[in-house]
């Protein structure tokens, strides 16, 4: 069975969600992105892994939409089969796309969230952005969200500064999947977490990827996260990709030095 | 009959870049088919290169060089050359691994650990829950514990719950790395049916077994492995 025959009885779907083809982004030589190609398929979760400095975060900025690359085509497959490329379509199909196609989950939760607005109007920000006014219909979704997330219902008009860190992460999450992104990016979503509430906030993740289907492009420096969620996985140094493929092998078959160093790093508890 | 698994000059090589670069081999030139309905067991000493080549069957290990066909919805695939998208679909629906260690996810119930693989061909949460039950029931599993993750379970259950978990798709292709070691009698018998009936529904099986009896009881036909690097230190 050829590739494509094989994704249409599959997903239904047979092309690729997110296409990248010689990305590149260099603030100076080694650092930022040099040369990245991969696909990405509906339902599949790419893992990126690295050193600090490695260029994992500049590459999620600019598959993103939010750091314009050097060069390199980034081509995204629409809801309706349209081909876009991130960066030759307009700004404001772009900030559409971020709003409601796509979800950003930053490592600070801070970042990701309007700290001045309670935990309900942080998730429906994004469904008010694409014309939902009834406030019923807000308030439930919103209370809906949070039970998916494991927030008492009852902190809806709370602050998010009045949240813990780990509370906090998790809104960002049902903020970015209230509109039902098909793409999700992640910095180092479990980053800064005890680990109590890094395995809460996991098995949410699995979960929810295999129940929405979401694809999701994942950064993370914790090779067991990586195993967890992740389908391919992507070894970065240096701004380059040492080694691509199919995320149990890298880890338990690493073939560049590299790779071989950081599976052979890691402490076993 | 029909060829499952095609091995053809198979090539394993191990090189430590940050141990000095030692590089050695453990699989030269092996070839060898499995049909449907047959069981195949992996002969030779710790140390041989079976569990290798196991894991390269289901390509979690990467081989230099050779080809390894498995047959997927009819054709034959080769998983030196697929891409990871091809073979995440090839587990999911035709190898089944079966290991004595259990991978343990936190929070994550045994009955969902069984059930998983199941689900995640599109199998409705009933047939599944029913399929998963039953394995747990055979394997003397006390239904106690089926709500709870278990991390917290003893080996030898853990070891159970991971066998269910292999034996709860119907693979047409099941790589056993020593699914039975350290079981009692009881489960070793249940473990060693579960194995025949996967053979007369015309599972292809490739097998690691240790305990001789076992392998004279279930293997058609026995590969013998002898790695090359270990050869020449002796």
């Amino acid at each position: 069975m050829t590739n494509a025959a094989m994704a249409m009885t599959e997903e239904g779907l047979a092309e690729p969600l997110l296409k990248v083809n010689d990305l590149r982004k260099l603030y100076a030589p080694g650092k930022g992105v040099d040369g990245v190609d991969f696909e990405l398929w509906p339902g599949e979760v790419l893992g990126i892994v690295g050193e600090s400095g490695s260029g994992k975060t500049t590459l999620l900025q600019c598959l993103s939409g939010m750091l314009t690359p050097d060069s390199g085509q980034i081509e995204y497959t629409g809801k309706q089969g349209d081909k876009l490329d991130i960066y030759k379509i307009t700004e404001s199909q772009r900030r559409l796309l971020l709003r409601t196609d796509w979800g950003i989950v930053h490592q600070h939760p801070r970042d990701g969230l309007r700290m001045g607005v309670s935990a309900g109007a942080n998730i429906g920000e994004r469904l008010m952005a694409i014309g939902e006014r009834h406030y019923g219909t807000l308030r439930s979704t919103g209370e809906a969200w949070l039970r998916e997330v494991e927030i008492d219902t009852a902190r809806i008009d709370d602050l998010p500064r009045t949240f813990s860190g780990g509370m906090q992460q998790r809104l960002q999450i049902a903020r970015n999947l209230v509109t039902q992104p098909r793409l999700v990016f992640m910095d180092e979503p479990t980053g800064g977490l005890d680990v109590s509430v890094q395995a809460r906030l996991l098995d949410m993740l699995r979960n929810l990827v295999v129940d929405l289907g979401l694809s999701v492009v994942l950064v993370t420096h914790d090779l067991a996260v990586a195993r967890l969620l992740s389908h391919q996985l992507m070894v970065m140094r240096g701004g380059k990709v040492v080694e691509q493929g199919l995320t149990d092998q890298i880890l338990d078959d690493p073939q560049h030095p590299y790779s071989q160093l950081l599976v052979s790093s890691v402490l076993t508890p | 009959m029909t060829v499952m698994i095609q091995v053809t000059d198979l090539n394993k090589r191990f090189t430590l870049h940050n141990q000095g670069g030692v590089s050695y081999p453990v699989l030269t030139d092996v070839s060898f088919d499995v049909n449907a309905g047959e069981c195949v067991v992996l002969d030779g000493r710790s140390g041989s290169g079976k569990s290798t080549l196991l894991r390269s069957l289901y390509a979690n290990y990467k081989p230099q060089s050779g080809q390894l066909h498995v047959r997927h919805q009819g054709e034959l695939t080769d998983l030196v050359t697929a891409t990871p998208r091809q073979i995440l679909n090839i587990r999911r629906q035709t190898l089944g691994y079966v290991s004595q260690f259990l991978r343990v996810i936190p929070r994550v119930s045994t009955l969902e650990v069984v059930m998983e693989p199941l689900r995640a061909l599109g199998v409705d949460r009933e047939t599944c829950r029913g399929k998963a039950s039953g394995l747990l029931r055979q394997l003397n599993i006390p239904k106690t514990l089926w709500h709870l993750a278990p991390s917290t379970f003893s080996g030898g259950e853990q070891q159970r719950v991971n066998i269910a978990r292999g034996f709860v798709v119907d693979y047409p292709i099941l790589l056993l790395d020593e699914p039975t070691a350290s079981l009692d009698a009881d489960n070793c018998a249940v473990v060693v049916s579960l194995i025949q009936q996967a053979r007369e529904r015309g599972a292809a099986i490739v097998g690691i077994f240790h305990d001789a009896g076992l392998r004279d009881q279930l293997a058609d036909r026995q590969i013998p492995l002898t790695s090359p690097a270990k050869e020449e230190a002796a």
